[in-house]
C-alpha cells in the first residue's frame, strides 16, 4: 500500500560478492513467480488444448454440459461464478466497510484489539467446515426465514422467484460473503487507520460530525486502499471451492433467481474432475483456463478503476 | 499457437512438476491400505465355513516367494472391502504388500492407463474410448470383485414405505412428476397417505459409479431418460440439486423435506432413511438388499459375455431380484511386467474371489454367485508373462 523508501546502506562496508549474491538472489525468486505464474497459465492451456480445438469458442459461449454427448460450454458455470461473487460483494462491502471505519475511528483500543482479532480468526476458519456449517445450519436457516421472507414479499421479481430449498445460489454468495469479510475488514481498517491525524483533526477543527469526518475526510483519502481490499476480496470469492460445493446445489443450468440451483467454475472442476476422462477433464481444465482469464481481467480493470478514481494523495 | 520442441519439452516438465504435487496432495488424506502384518485383525472372519461355495480348483496359483508389494489405486465404493481384503491377505502371505489408493474410478483409469500402479479399480467398467487409450498392444482384463445396489431414499415426514416402478421413477428424476400425491406414485402406494407436497430431487454433482448404475436401470426402463440424459457417471440432470459423494447426498437428502434421491445400500443405512422397495422385471416389489443383488447376477449369470465389461445386471428377471445395482471391476493388464509382481496379483485375486467372498456381506458388498465367480476364476488364466500364463490350466 506504501512505497517503501530504499533502506540506507549500512555504514560498515559489507562484503561486496555477498551483497551481490543477495541482490540477484531476491530479484531471481521475484521473476520465479511470475514464472511459475506463466507455467501454469501455459500447462493449462496446453492440457486443455484438445477441448480449445474442438469446440473452440462454444467452449465459451455453450450453455450446454453433458458428458454423455460430450458437450461442453462454460456458460452456466461462468454465470454461476459471477452471481454468487457479485451477491458476495454486494453483502460484504458495506458490511466491511462499516466495520472498518468503526475499528479505525471510533472503537476505543479495549475493544477495537478483540474485535480485530475476532475477525481475522474468522479468515481461519477451513472452508469445509464453514461449508458443513452451511449444509447443516445456514441452508436450512436461510431457506426457511430470509428466503421465505423475500419470495413471499419480492417474488414476483424474477430474481427472488421461488421456492427455496436452502441450497442456492443466495447461500452460496452469503457464505463467500462471510469468507471475504475478514479480507475487506483488516485491510480497508489499515488503510484508514494510515489516513494522516491531520486529516480529521482539520475537519473537527472545522466543526464537522463523526459522519462527516469519515465520509469526506478518512474514505475519499483511502478510497483507493478500499477499492483494492475489495478488490482482494473479489478475487477469493471468485476462487473459492469447498465451501461453494457444499452449498450451491450443483445444477449445470444458467440460474435466473437467487434461490436456485447453480454451480461455479471453480466448484465444477472440484467436484468433477477425479471421475473425468479424455476430453471431459480437457474441458474442466479449459474452464480453468476461463477462470483464471476472468480472474486476470477483473483484477486488471478493477486496478484501472483505481488508478483512475485516485485523487488527492492517497494512493 | 505453435509449440517448438524445446518449449514443449519445458512445459511437460511443469505438469510432470505439477502433476506430482497433485497427486502427493491428493494421495494423503484418502485411505490408504498398506499391510502390515502386525495390525492384521485379532478376529478373522472364519473363512471357507461360510455358506458361500468356493468352486476354486484344487490347486491355486504360485505365490512369489520373495517381497513384493503391489500398488493400486481406484474406485472409492469397494475400498473398505478392498482394505479388509487387504488385512487379511496380507496376514496370510506376509511377504505381499498391497497398497491402494481410494482416488475414484477415473483415477484408477487413469493410472492403469499411464502404468503407474499394477492393478487399477473401478465401478463402472472402462469405455471404448479409454479402452483405445491404453498403451499399444496392451490389453485390459476386468475382474469383477463385488456387487453394490443402489438404492432409492426418500425423506418425506410421516412416510416409511414408499413403492416404485421404473417408469414412475424415472418420471420423478426426468421432472415430470412433480409431487408427492400425483396420481402415478398413488397407484403404486394404494392406501398409503401421501401429501400434496413438491417432489425435490437430490443427485450426485461428482462423477460416479452410484450414477452410472442408477442412471443405466433408469434408461432401460424409460426411452424418455434414454433418450434425454442418458446413462453414464455424470449426466445433464434435468432437475434437482446436486450434492458430493454418498454421505453429501444422504445428508443434502436428510436436510430437505420432500426429497428422494439414490446411494449406495450402506449409507442410506447409516443415514437412517427410508429406501423404496422397487418393482422388479418380474413384477414384485423387493427392498434393496446384498442378497437381492447376488440373485440379480445369477439370474443374469447365462446371458455373461466374454467382455466381463457388458456383464448384465440391471433390471434382471427372477423373483427376488433387485433392479438397480453394478459390479465393481478390478483392472489388470494381461501382459505383466514383472514376474513376481504379476504372481502377487493373480495370487491375491484368486484369493479375494474364493476365501475374500466371505467377507463381503458383513461390509454391505453383495457376493458374486457362484457361476460368475467360476467364470472370473477362469478369466485369472489369461494373464500372462512373457507370453506364457502366470497360473497355468
Amino acid at each position: 500500500m506504501t512505497t517503501l523508501s530504499r533502506p540506507g546502506l549500512p555504514t560498515r562496508a559489507s562484503p561486496r560478492r555477498g551483497d551481490r549474491a543477495f541482490v540477484l538472489g531476491t530479484r531471481g525468486f521475484g521473476f520465479l513467480i511470475i514464472a511459475i505464474l506463466i507455467g501454469i497459465g501455459v500447462v493449462l492451456l496446453i492440457d486443455s488444448w484438445p477441448a480449445w480445438q474442438t469446440f473452440g469458442l462454444d467452449l465459451v459461449t455453450g450453455t450446454q454440459w453433458d458428458p454423455i454427448r460430450e458437450l461442453y460450454g462454460a456458460v452456466p458455470f461462468i454465470v454461476g461464478t459471477l452471481y454468487t461473487s457479485l451477491i458476495a460483494l454486494i453483502l460484504a462491502t458495506p458490511i466491511g466497510l462499516l466495520t472498518a471505519i468503526f475499528l479505525s475511528e471510533f472503537a476505543d483500543r479495549r475493544l477495537a484489539t478483540p474485535l480485530t482479532f475476532t475477525i481475522e480468526l474468522l479468515a481461519a476458519i477451513p472452508s469445509v467446515v464453514l461449508g458443513l456449517w452451511g449444509i447443516f445450519v445456514l441452508a436450512p436457516l436461510l431457506r426457511d426465514t430470509l428466503d421465505a421472507f423475500l419470495i413471499s414479499t419480492l417474488g414476483w421479481l424474477p430474481f427472488f422467484a421461488g421456492p427455496s430449498y436452502g441450497f442456492s445460489i443466495s447461500t452460496a454468495g452469503v457464505i463467500l460473503a462471510i469468507m471475504i469479510l475478514p479480507t475487506i475488514v483488516s485491510l480497508s481498517r489499515e488503510v484508514l487507520r494510515s489516513v494522516p491525524n491531520a486529516q480529521r483533526e482539520a475537519m473537527y477543527g472545522l466543526g464537522a460530525t463523526h459522519w462527516e469526518v469519515a465520509t469526506k475526510a478518512v474514505l475519499p483519502y483511502a478510497r483507493s486502499g478500499v477499492i483494492g481490499a475489495v478488490i482482494l476480496g473479489l478475487g477469493r470469492a471468485l476462487g473459492e471451492t469447498m465451501a461453494v460445493t457444499m452449498v450451491i446445489g450443483n445444477k449445470d443450468a444458467v440460474p435466473v433467481s437467487v434461490f436456485e440451483q447453480g454451480q461455479s467454475i471453480a466448484s465444477k472442476i472440484a467436484v468433477t474432475f477425479n471421475e473425468s476422462t479424455g476430453l471431459q477433464s480437457q474441458s474442466l481444465i479449459a474452464i480453468g483456463v476461463i477462470l483464471l482469464a476472468m480472474t486476470l481481467l477483473l483484477n486488471g480493470a478493477a486496478r484501472l478503476l483505481v488508478a483512475r478514481t485516485t485523487r488527492g494523495p492517497g494512493r | 499457437m505453435t509449440i517448438t520442441s524445446p518449449r514443449r519439452l519445458g512445459a511437460l516438465a511443469l505438469v510432470a512438476a505439477l502433476a506430482v504435487g497433485a497427486c502427493s496432495s491428493s494421495a494423503s488424506p484418502s485411505p490408504s491400505a498398506t499391510v502390515e502384518p502386525s495390525m492384521a485383525p485379532s478376529a478373522e472372519p472364519s473363512m471357507g465355513a461360510s455358506a458361500e461355495p468356493s468352486a476354486a480348483p484344487a490347486t491355486g496359483p504360485t505365490i512369489p516367494a520373495g517381497d513384493g508389494s503391489l500398488t493400486g489405486a481406484g474406485a472409492t465404493f469397494p475400498a473398505p472391502l478392498y482394505q479388509v481384503w487387504f488385512e487379511n491377505f496380507g496376514t496370510i502371505n506376509p511377504n505381499i504388500q498391497i497398497d491402494y489408493q481410494a482416488i475414484g474410478s477415473g483415477g484408477g483409469i487413469k493410472n492403469i492407463t499411464e502404468q503407474t500402479v499394477d492393478f487399477g479399480a473401478s465401478d463402472a467398467p472402462m469405455k471404448d474410448e479409454e479402452i483405445a487409450a491404453l498403451p499399444a498392444g496392451s490389453q485390459i482384463l476386468h475382474i469383477p470383485t463385488a456387487l453394490g445396489a443402489v438404492v432409492v431414499i426418500f425423506n418425506v415426514p410421516g412416510m416409511t414405505d414408499l413403492k416404485l416402478d421404473g417408469p414412475t421413477t424415472a418420471g420423478i428424476f426426468l421432472g415430470t412428476i412433480t409431487k408427492w400425491n400425483d396420481p402415478a406414485i398413488a397407484a403404486l402406494n394404494a392406501g398409503a397417505s401421501l401429501p400434496d407436497a413438491d417432489i425435490v430431487v437430490v443427485h450426485r454433482s461428482d462423477g460416479s459409479g452410484t450414477t452410472n448404475a442408477f442412471t443405466a436401470y433408469l434408461a432401460a426402463v424409460s426411452d424418455d431418460w434414454k433418450n434425454g440424459p442418458g446413462a453414464g457417471k455424470e449426466v445433464q440432470w434435468p432437475t434437482g440439486i446436486g450434492a458430493k459423494g454418498n454421505d453429501g447426498v444422504a445428508a443434502t437428502t436428510k436436510q430437505t423435506n420432500g426429497s428422494i434421491s439414490y446411494v449406495e445400500l450402506q449409507y442410506a443405512t447409516q443415514a437412517g432413511l427410508s429406501s423404496a422397495s422397487m418393482k422388479n422385471a418380474d413384477g414384485n416389489f423387493v427392498q434393496g438388499s446384498t442378497d437381492g443383488v447376488t440373485a440379480a447376477a445369477e439370474a443374469a449369470a447365462p446371458d455373461f459375455p466374454s467382455d466381463f465389461r457388458q456383464a448384465p445386471i440391471i433390471n434382471g428377471a427372477g423373483p427376488d431380484t433387485y433392479p438397480i445395482a453394478s459390479y465393481t471391476f478390478l483392472l489388470v493388464y494381461a501382459d505383466q511386467k514383472d514376474e513376481a509382481k504379476g504372481q502377487a496379483l493373480v495370487a491375491f485375486m484368486h484369493w479375494a474371489l474364493t476365501d475374500g467372498q466371505a467377507t463381503e456381506k458383513d461390509l454391505g458388498y453383495a457376493p458374486l454367485p457362484a457361476p460368475v465367480q467360476q467364470k472370473t476364476i477362469d478369466e485369472l488364466h489369461k494373464i500372462m508373462y512373457n507370453g506364457a500364463p502366470i497360473w497355468g490350466m
